[in-house]
């Protein structure tokens, strides 16, 4: 640009630019005055990366596993869980359960108390109980309480008198809680931060900022400290707690980035990383020997489910043809690689007294046999159709991938196309049950392959493949009625056979590793443990060995 | 002037109008909901959510109500993080993301502006053209690759830095220089231009045939005009800069509203996407216009309209 000099000896210029230089520091530090510096605030005995910004802290309104961990540090159920993952006695000291399995009456320890001192009754589990069945509350999982009589009633407004559900406080320190039929995992739902108490007066008085840490009042081993959005939240031993906690107080950092957390890691700024995701898939191979990488089999399987309302895919044939024909060996040792093991079940392996079917093994020339009989020879006029997965990370992508590519060489099928959506969208697509073929993932809730085999029900809320069998939903019914453990699980083993097997709407592809980073030497109690789910309250800091 | 200034602030409400409406439509008619998640949420459930965050009537109510909320300054409630409003969000996060900006924003002018007049006066020599070199690859290798490496080299393998966090000086320096590394690279390509154009005119020769030393011309006479055009440049990249960085901010574990920008649309969090673009939008006016103003201080050729 062509200017002409300014006539003035003293051009404004200068002046600006060091204003400008002077005002972006002043306004710098300024801020860094007033907003910075807060992170300095009281060190922490452990720090541990918690995967991502928690939703909420509201036992009654949270779904996720992060914001679980922390409110199940926060509060605690009836029951609780030991390292290893075993249920053990929380808030109840002790329990009966009638011979029929359909009355628990829970006997509530007399030091139970609220983090102010003040002691902790029946009558608050009655009313918190009542808050997360209430419609008002929205608590999305509100159905565990649906086990309860007339509970699925009051919670979806049919009847509107509390009474009449299957819960009852006769004294301050005892709960009698009536089922509908003999839930043999109902004290793993107790566990649970659904089923957890909350302090009512402080939740009628603060509405939604009652989880404040300012307001906060909770029964657990921690209290709430300080929660600053995104930066981290700091919690410290309860110490109306009824058993002593070892680490005083931890810091949580909401690091969502992988490479993040494993930075604050492998600089000693963080103790403990939690999440699998937030551990770098791209790491894994160069970390996995490694005296802090831990991982331990958990409850959660990666599947392909069918729209079975759409051709080719409503011919059963074909279904288990593409099942028979993955590889999926070839999946986790070239793709997911951190020691997933492969899955011809939905349910994962580690559930006591459950023996899975044996599902479909590995076998081209059967897969071949059976696709060149249900029309499609050597994959000839096979159909154009598409493979759904969620564009969150690289691994579904990855993963999708690899399937089309072993469907193309063992079948010969080349017109499956990939089809990515952004996460919400997927989702989306994938309730609409708009899609060939859907990569899918589920986490079971509690421990027991009921959460995974009554997904797939007629119409069921996430079933998502258009399949109905009449005979599995029967054969539901009448598990659900059967007291004798043995034999639900005989009945939770025949269905699975027909899922996997027999109908095959799903092909279960690989089960998940939970993975965490902690040096042995510097935390323990810390279990490996099939719900993936650590009691913060269980972890100590191991002595220094002389 | 103060009336022309107020012209143009009253002049920025139709523009934030049509900005705000544009994102509140995109959200609500975008797939997938706030409540989507890999469970099916029964459907008495989502209509309570849907109602207590006015999202339950058709989308023209919900942009009425939401309009209405906005004019009286309430920018709704997030609805990925249960109980905070968007107002709470944005006054907790944006003033992190300015002491990062201004930070930032403060090093590229100082190193840009000097790196700049260093080229312009080697011109053609091997420092100009390594200078130049440096600037190109400033502005082209993106933030994602530049935040690793500077940590590999700063934090990891020197020890000298943090490689992340937020609360101390020490954690400020890595992610402030990553941020201004481009600007840098762009205030200097700009100030090496300019100057160069600027030396070559009358005046300069003039000031050079007075006996004056080089220094003088330089930063006395030349150096002030060839501000003009990162003056120019400023006004929309302190506006960017100060409403903080996605890939920075997430990189560094820094508590900013950058990548609240992205997350809320990926989360379908309808208001505070339509919050950040609102503030995003409104400092973008407001620099825009300081831009000006400076403009008519400097060079008396401007006419402020």
């Amino acid at each position: 640009m062509s200017a002409s000099p300014t006539s003035r000896r003293r051009s404004p210029a200068t002046f600006v630019l060091t204003a400008w230089l002077g005002g972006g520091l002043i306004l710098f530090l300024a801020f860094f005055y007033f907003f910075g510096g807060w992170s300095l605030s009281a060190p922490a005995d452990l720090t541990l990366c918690n995967g991502d910004e928690p939703q909420s802290l509201d036992p009654a309104i949270i779904t996720g596993q992060l914001e679980g961990r922390l409110a199940l540090a926060l509060f605690e159920g009836l029951t609780t869980r030991n390292a290893k993952g075993d249920i053990i006695p929380g808030m109840a000291e002790s329990w009966e359960k009638s011979p029929d399995g359909l009355t628990y009456t829970f006997h509530l320890r007399p030091e139970a108390k609220w983090s102010n001192g003040e002691p902790l009754t029946a009558y608050d589990f009655l009313n918190s109980w009542e808050r997360v069945l209430n419609p008002a509350t929205a608590s999305e999982y509100s159905y565990q309480l649906y086990y309860l009589v007339n509970g699925e009633a009051y919670g979806t407004g049919k009847i509107t008198d509390f009474s009449q559900v299957g819960v009852k406080a006769p004294d301050a320190r005892t709960l009698v809680v009536t089922l509908t039929h003999p839930t043999a995992y109902f004290l793993e739902l107790t566990s649970f931060q659904t089923l957890s108490p909350v302090p009512m007066e402080t939740v009628k008085k603060y509405g939604d900022n009652w989880t404040k840490p300012e307001h906060i009042v909770s029964n657990g081993p921690y209290v709430l400290k300080e929660w600053r959005l995104k930066d981290y939240i700091l919690v410290e031993a309860n110490p109306y707690y009824w058993r002593p906690v070892r680490v005083h107080r931890i810091k949580v950092l909401p690091t969502n980035n992988p490479m993040t957390c494993f930075n604050l890691f492998y600089s000693h700024k963080t103790d403990l990383i939690l999440d699998t995701r937030s551990i770098p898939s791209t790491l894994v191979q160069d970390i996995k020997n490694e005296p802090y990488f831990h991982a331990n089999p958990f409850g959660a399987t990666t599947f392909l489910r069918f729209n079975v309302k759409r051709k080719p895919f409503d011919d059963p044939r074909v279904r288990k043809a593409l099942a028979l024909a993955l590889n999926k060996n070839d999946i986790v040792t070239k793709i997911t690689r951190a020691g997933e093991p492969v899955a011809n079940t939905l349910v994962p392996p580690g559930n006591a007294g459950y023996t899975p079917p044996q599902g479909l093994i590995y076998n081209p020339d059967e897969a071949r046999r059976l696709l060149a009989e249900a029309g499609y020879p050597g994959g000839k006029g096979f159909p154009d159709v598409s493979l759904l997965f969620a564009t969150r990370g690289s691994g579904p992508g990855d993963v999708a991938a690899e399937m089309q590519a072993l469907w193309s060489r063992e079948l010969g099928i080349t017109s499956i196309h990939l089809r990515g959506q952004e996460w919400k969208v997927y989702l989306n697509t994938q309730q609409l049950i708009d899609f060939d073929m859907c990569l899918s993932a589920w986490i079971g809730d509690y421990n027991d392959p009921q959460t995974f085999i009554d997904m797939f029900v007629t119409d069921g809320g996430n079933n998502d493949t258009g399949w109905s069998n009449p005979q599995y939903d029967q054969m539901l019914q009448t598990s659900e009625n059967t007291a004798d453990p043995a034999q639900r699980m005989q009945i939770l083993h025949d269905m699975e056979k027909i899922l996997v097997e027999d109908d095959v709407p799903i092909v279960p592809i690989y089960f998940w590793v939970g993975m965490s980073l902690y040096q042995p030497d510097k935390l323990g109690g810390f279990e490996p443990n099939f719900v993936d789910d650590h009691r913060w309250g269980e972890f100590y800091i191991p002595e220094k060995k002389p | 002037m103060t009336a022309i200034i107020f012209r143009r602030l009253l002049q920025a409400i139709p523009v934030l109008f049509i900005v705000v409406s544009l994102t509140f439509v995109l959200m609500r008619s975008a797939p997938g909901s706030p409540f989507s998640g890999e469970k099916k949420m029964p459907e008495q459930i989502k209509a309570q959510w849907e109602k207590k965050y006015k999202l339950n009537g058709t989308i023209s109510e919900q942009y009425g109500d939401y309009l209405w909320d906005v004019a009286h300054g309430d920018l709704g409630l997030s609805t990925q993080y249960f109980g905070r409003t968007v107002n709470q969000i944005i006054a907790q996060t944006l003033p992190v993301s300015m002491v990062l900006g201004s930070l930032a924003y403060t090093l590229a002018l100082l190193i840009g502006v000097s790196l700049g007049a260093m080229a312009a006066i080697r011109h053609g020599q091997w420092g100009d053209r390594a200078l130049t070199l440096l600037a190109l690859l400033g502005i082209s290798i993106p933030n994602f690759v530049v935040a690793p490496l500077l940590v590999i080299i700063f934090a990891i393998d020197l020890h000298l830095l943090p490689v992340a966090g937020w609360g101390s000086l020490d954690q400020i320096v890595l992610p402030a220089l990553c941020l201004s590394i481009p600007f840098i690279a762009g205030i200097a390509r700009l100030t090496r231009g300019s100057l160069l154009e600027i030396l070559q005119l009358d005046f300069v020769r003039t000031a050079r045939a007075k006996g004056l030393s080089e220094e003088t011309v330089l930063f006395q006479h030349a150096l002030k005009v060839a501000i003009l055009p990162i003056v120019g440049y400023s006004g929309p990249a302190v506006a960017g800069i100060l409403t903080g960085s996605v890939v920075i901010e997430t990189f560094f574990g820094i508590p900013g509203i950058g990548p609240f920008f992205v997350n809320s649309v990926l989360n379908r969090d309808p208001f505070v996407t339509c919050g950040v673009v609102l503030i995003f939008s409104l400092f973008l006016i407001l620099f825009n216009l300081v831009t000006d103003i400076l403009y008519f201080v400097l060079d008396q050729r401007v006419k402020l309209a």
